[in-house]
């Protein structure tokens, strides 16, 4: 993932004719459309041909069934919850690394990226460790009736782990560029800790998290791997909707598997189109003002 | 309000940013901090405002030990060298910042807030433009909104942290004469920022000479030009020539030269070394009572009003310059390898214990 500082940096810059000849450009361009089309579009396609190859009435049934109905639910209950800590988490966190140097701070980015490195399945087989019945404290919070692991607060803590960086890694690189200067003014103006985060900080780093947020829910609805393990599969009840996908499919129930997942499929679309609304906002906030500026001001 | 700092000290690792620092700027004075960079002038600037902390020392306000109090309630105005505009802010709003961010209590109502921005637009001389974005100004506008926004708070102490540095050569200069005159208006006691010598010399009042974290020199612009107390400040303060000396009960002989040296008169025949400006050196064909420096012409290049003179001492080989009126230059007609004799009309000497 590279930052919004390089981003915009591409957008503004327009090559006009590169030195090849027509022809090499539209073997180029064929060849990268026709691989497009053939690893994503037609999937994509499929997946939507496959729902309602019965019928729409096939697939609103699919949809309207108990289990896909709560799968949806606990996938949207699970966003709901990690995608706020997350924005909390991630802001501060990529406040405390971007304006402050303290022991510690190399630790806090290694650790926000370890997500990143580790394989979602060993991240849920951390969680089962952990809290599994067999795990450090499984007997104590099965002792206390708490279920963790094979329930809701296991999928939903899978969902924050895996989905915590997202946040943070938008805003370092961002906040790093704009540096701690407009947070010194307000503060020696006579402005409080919360007053400089509301009106300075956080109108500066608005877009970057909005895309942070946006990449951040699509991938806490989509989660698979971590959920898996930590699930257990109860149909109906631990279940998130990627998971229940891959629960029909097994069943050769292809009509409902490719219905819900047909809903994935949408909030990717979804995303695409929030993610380049957030960019093309935010490169115009970047941009627009020095473009004008080149107008004669006087000194 | 005059300000004060007691022996400050600040480390970063293992550098001294400042070393036991002391100094009194006096109110309503526009005091100059200039040095070399990691000299700690910017160091010492962010500790009176409270945006850093000093390892040790005081700073005082009106007399009254300040060093606690934090930056938010110290009522100082801070202008950055890169602005610091809130980019998302209009210009009016930049200004009003201030003003919207007091307590309820002491909040000024909106049409207070509004005429007091207006007012100070026009101060600034930037009155069409409340409704601009920081991105659609000139640097030298924008640093003018910086300036507004920091005096819409009445503050006590103005504190500018190299504020002309990221604008090109002629906004620099308009706008420091600019600042002289602001100063003269409203005479809030501040402390600015540079490295560049001739800004420091043509708009304070007081110049601080600051160098490794310590304060040189402290006096008016003409003290530390004319009257430097070491070296380093005679060097650091324009282009200086240096001829290696020795002194001897009070007298300091360089070369063919042989002056008077009050200030040497215990001198043993040590060691010294003596500056010159280009503008002190005459330049004269024969050796008169006098007497002068001899050397050799090695090099004449006029620069616009002036010519300056490459010359190089015959005793040791040494290269320094001197620099002519167009007027003088012409009647003396000098040659490339001419024998000439060099007479300093101000020399300072400083027995060797500093070297460049």
């Amino acid at each position: 993932m590279t930052g919004t500082v390089s981003r915009h940096a591409t957008g503004t810059v327009r090559r006009r004719g590169a030195a090849e000849p027509a022809w090499v450009r539209r073997i180029l361009i064929g060849a990268a459309l026709a691989f497009l089309a053939l690893l994503v579009f037609a999937p994509l396609a499929a997946v939507f041909h496959e729902a309602l190859r019965k019928g729409a009435g096939a697939y609103a049934a699919a949809l309207a069934d108990p289990a896909a109905r709560a799968a949806i639910r606990l996938t949207l209950l699970a966003a709901a919850i990690a995608v706020p800590l997350n924005l909390v988490f991630g802001v501060a966190a990529a406040w405390a690394i971007a304006k402050f140097r303290f022991p510690g701070r190399s630790l806090l980015l290694t650790l926000i990226d370890l997500p990143f490195a580790v394989s979602p399945v060993v991240s849920g087989l951390i969680y089962m460790l952990v809290f599994g019945a067999q795990g450090w404290f499984g007997p104590w919070l099965i002792e206390h009736g708490i279920r963790v692991v094979f329930a809701v607060p296991g999928i939903v803590l899978a969902t924050i782990f895996v989905t915590f960086p997202f946040v943070a890694r938008e805003l370092i690189p961002l906040m790093q560029a704009q540096g701690s200067e407009e947070e010194e003014s307000a503060i020696v103006l006579g402005a409080g800790g919360w007053t400089t985060f509301v009106r300075v900080t956080l109108p500066n780093i608005r877009w970057g998290l909005l895309y942070g947020v946006v990449l951040c829910n699509a991938r806490a609805m989509g989660e698979f791997g971590a959920v898996s393990v930590v699930s257990g599969h109860i149909r109906g009840l631990t279940t998130t909707m990627p998971l229940h996908v891959e629960i029909l499919y097994n069943e050769y129930n292809f009509v409902a598997a490719f219905a819900v997942a047909s809903l994935l499929a949408l909030l990717a679309l979804v995303t695409l189109v929030l993610k380049n609304l957030v960019e093309w906002h935010a490169a115009r906030a970047a941009v627009v003002p020095a473009a004008e500026s080149t107008e004669p001001a006087p000194p | 309000m005059s300000i004060e700092v007691r022996n400050l000290s600040r480390r970063f690792g293992a550098f001294a940013a400042l070393d036991d620092v002391s100094a009194v700027f006096p109110s309503g004075k526009l005091v100059a901090l200039l040095g070399p960079s990691g000299s700690g002038k910017t160091t010492l600037l962010r500790i009176i405002a409270g945006l850093e902390s000093a390892d040790t020392g005081t700073v005082l306000f009106e007399g009254k030990d300040a060093t606690a109090r934090s930056a938010r309630d110290r009522r100082v105005g801070f202008v950055f060298q890169h602005y610091a505009l809130f980019r998302h802010m209009s210009v009016f709003e930049n200004i009003a910042f201030g003003l919207r961010v007091k307590p309820r209590r002491e909040r000024p109502p909106e049409e207070k807030i509004r005429s007091r921005v207006h007012e100070l637009l026009g101060l600034v001389q930037l009155e069409g433009l409340a409704g601009r974005l920081p991105g659609q100004l000139s640097g030298g506008q924008r640093q003018r909104v910086a300036l507004a926004r920091a005096l819409a708070v009445d503050p006590s102490v103005l504190l500018l942290d190299e504020p002309f540095g990221a604008l090109d050569a002629r906004v620099r200069e308009e706008l420091r004469r600019w600042l002289r005159r602001l100063h003269d208006e409203i005479h809030v006691t501040s402390l600015f920022v540079t490295h560049d010598v001739e800004e420091a010399l043509e708009v304070a009042d007081v110049v601080v000479v600051m160098n490794h974290g310590r304060i040189e020199q402290v006096g008016t612009p003409d003290e530390v030009y004319e009257r430097p107390v070491n070296a380093f400040v005679c060097n650091f303060l324009g282009h200086v020539n240096l001829f290696h000396a020795r002194v001897h009960e009070g007298r300091a002989q360089i070369g063919t030269l042989e002056v008077e040296a009050p200030a040497h008169a215990a001198a043993r025949d040590r060691q010294a070394i003596a500056y010159a400006r280009p503008h002190e050196l005459d330049i004269e064909r024969t050796r008169t009572s006098e007497s002068g420096i001899e050397s050799t012409v090695v090099q004449i290049l006029p620069v616009g009003p002036i010519v300056r003179v490459g010359l190089r001492r015959s005793d040791t080989g040494e290269p320094f310059e001197a620099e002519l009126g167009k007027e003088s230059a012409r009647r003396l007609g000098l040659t490339v390898g001419e024998r000439v004799f060099a007479r300093p009309s101000n020399l300072r000497i400083f027995a060797e214990d500093y070297v460049i």
